[in-house]
């Protein structure tokens, strides 16, 4: 469960304050499928980082399962990013050098799991991936949706709680997109938590609950049945 | 994080730009290297000095003629007097000394030696039985001056290898009769072959008993008269007691210079060794600047990789992380660099002792750890603002590779 209590985040650009987030008050159930989407500039991609750790807020607290995760220093916030948030990019962010099962190993590394368990978790992962004969190569021997999918992958072998997706198909074509979103409509099963940034609004509007915003404010919260 | 992951992560950065490395690699194996050789030179020249004195003898104590002081006039001018000479009979007196084992008077002056047609001039040196012991000479063929009085003018001599080949070629000398100045000498034995040592050849070397040399020279004073003590611990014995009978065979009168041998080995010592410190640590000037080096590439190497740390850190790599996989590189770096180095340097070191086969070219123990050390600990040092910088970067920014 996430509470965001009036976050404001502001930054400093020359001598200027440009406010990214005003005053967001924001609560995610477990289990949510949540889309935010608004045009460029909106604060949606802070909104994102903001819940994922990678940024602070300028004011407000952040709960994280019932935690104030705003006070921790970094390593118990990275200690929480392992652990509880996965990630997935637009441009996929894999490690050129890495194979793609090196690419999914990498969060259990950083974790210090022992390399028999990783090697076990990244087999079945791939295996359910459908990317077992692809476990060898390089990121740039691979198409683009296989490349999210090793991110995916990578995103979710610590069994986060929490999944934060930017864009995800945005780097990809109308069938790839789709797959993928399938892919991470499908973890929604396991009980996770699926934030999705978005400005496509046939993809935003899949989502169970929609947040629009702009100028660094909700403009509205939906939430559809489906 | 585990530490052997840590390694192996920040080898696969290394492997990832192989080139780089390579060159990063190479820059502090020059260094490493360089420390070695040029103190394995360093040290090899110190040996070699050694050897070069322990071969004209040990336990060597030597009394030469005149008073050197430090400072002010000496007593000698003062008293309008000039050192006495040494004689025959002062070296003699040294024996009674319990400290010192034997001695050697050596009177050095120049003659023409001549054989039929052949002649040349030569060193000729008046000496005693005990010289060969003394200066670790050794006798090729026939016997060295025979023991006995020292007053005895024999008419015999002994001859250095190069003299003996130039007057003889192969045929038998000893037994044969040369000319030197204007008197006649039995040669009684050739030298072995020694090289040079310490600038005296004794292979060009003519050597009769000192009386005789005093004939034919027409002086009665020694050049130099050698001791050598009983052993190493008698050695401060000898000297003093050397000048103790010196001075009261002279009247009273300190006009002679007792110097030994240590003395000189001493200060040759730590003249070398400080020199060979001093070219290691000009060497390992280099190896900062290989420090320098690895600084500069690794910064280039985190503003490169600015996403990939951006990444490590959205997938929970606190910022302590971040900085042990730059200083596991560095390491690695620095520590496979030096390894090269070290066999760089002992390959070198190896060519120039073939080279120069008398140079006893061996690197010291204590370089060898110093410019390892210095290599991982430039390595770590240079390392740490880059992995620091690397550590601090801003997750948002990084994965946006600003």
């Amino acid at each position: 469960m996430i509470e965001l209590q009036n976050v404001c985040r502001t930054f400093t650009v020359g001598d200027q304050q440009v406010a990214a987030l005003r005053d967001i008050d924001l609560r995610l159930d477990a289990g949510e499928y949540i889309s935010i989407m608004g045009p460029s500039g909106s604060g949606k991609s802070t909104m994102l980082n903001m819940l994922g750790l990678l940024d602070r807020p300028s004011s407000g607290t952040y709960l994280l399962d019932g935690g104030n995760v705003t006070e921790l220093n970094d390593e118990q916030q990275a200690r929480v990013r392992r652990e509880k948030i996965g990630f997935v990019f637009q441009s996929f962010h894999l490690v050129p050098r890495l194979t793609a099962a090196q690419n999914v190993e990498l969060p259990m590394i950083l974790a210090g799991i022992p390399a028999e368990e990783r090697n076990a978790r990244v087999r079945v992962l791939m295996q359910n991936y459908g990317l077992s004969d692809r476990a060898d190569h390089k990121p740039d021997q691979l198409s683009g949706g296989q490349r999210q999918r090793v991110a995916i992958a990578r995103a979710t072998v610590m069994n986060p709680t929490v999944l934060l997706a930017d864009e995800p198909t945005g780097n990809l074509d109308r069938n790839t997109g789709w797959e993928v979103l399938k892919l991470l409509e499908g973890l929604l099963e396991q009980g996770i938590t699926l934030v999705l940034v978005t400005h496509d609004a046939e993809i935003g509007a899949r989502a169970h609950r929609c947040i629009h915003m702009l100028d660094g404010r909700i403009i509205s919260d939906e939430r559809q049945e489906k | 994080m585990k530490l052997a992951d840590t390694l192996q992560f920040a080898s696969g950065s290394l492997r990832g730009s192989p080139t780089r490395t390579l060159l990063m690699m190479l820059a502090m194996s020059i260094g490493v290297a360089a420390v070695v050789v040029l103190t394995a030179l360093g040290e090899g020249a110190r040996r070699y000095v050694i050897d070069q004195f322990s071969s004209l003898g040990t336990n060597l104590v030597i009394v030469l003629p005149g008073r050197t002081e430090t400072a002010g006039v000496g007593p000698g001018l003062m008293s309008g007097q000039t050192p006495r000479d040494i004689t025959l009979d002062d070296a003699q007196a040294l024996l009674r000394s319990r400290a010192i084992k034997r001695i050697a008077p050596l009177t050095v002056g120049s003659a023409t030696i001549s054989r039929g047609a052949l002649n040349r001039e030569v060193v000729v040196a008046g000496s005693s039985s005990d010289m060969l012991g003394i200066r670790h000479m050794s006798i090729a063929v026939g016997s060295f001056l025979p023991p006995g009085d020292l007053h005895d003018s024999a008419s015999v001599c002994v001859l250095g290898n190069a003299i003996k080949r130039e007057l003889f070629g192969n045929e038998q000398a000893v037994g044969q009769s040369v000319r030197l100045g204007d008197r006649r000498f039995r040669v009684i034995g050739v030298l072995a072959s020694q090289g040079e040592s310490m600038g005296m050849r004794t292979d060009d070397l003519v050597i009769i008993p000192v009386a005789t040399a005093h004939q034919l020279f027409n002086t009665t004073s020694l050049f130099r008269v050698l001791i050598e003590a009983k052993n190493r611990d008698a050695i401060e014995a000898a000297v003093s007691e050397a000048e103790k009978i010196m001075v009261q065979r002279h009247s009273g009168e300190r006009d002679v210079t007792v110097i030994t041998q240590d003395a000189i080995l001493q200060t040759f010592d730590r003249i070398l060794t400080a020199l060979t410190m001093a070219v290691g640590g000009i060497a390992a000037i280099s190896l900062a600047v290989a420090g320098v080096l690895i600084m500069n590439v690794m910064l280039i190497a985190v503003a490169q990789r600015i996403r990939e740390i951006g990444l490590l850190k959205a997938l929970g790599a606190p910022a302590r992380q971040i900085r042990h996989l730059f200083f596991a590189e560095a390491v690695l770096l620095s520590g496979v660099g030096s390894v090269a180095g070290l066999a760089l340097g002992y390959m070198g070191s190896f060519i120039i002792g073939k080279v120069y086969p008398m140079l006893p070219v061996s690197p010291p123990w204590w370089a060898v750890l110093a410019a390892t050390l210095t290599a991982l600990g430039t390595g770590v040092l240079f390392s740490v603002w880059p992995a620091r910088r690397a550590a601090r970067l801003d997750p948002v920014a990084a994965l946006a590779g600003k």
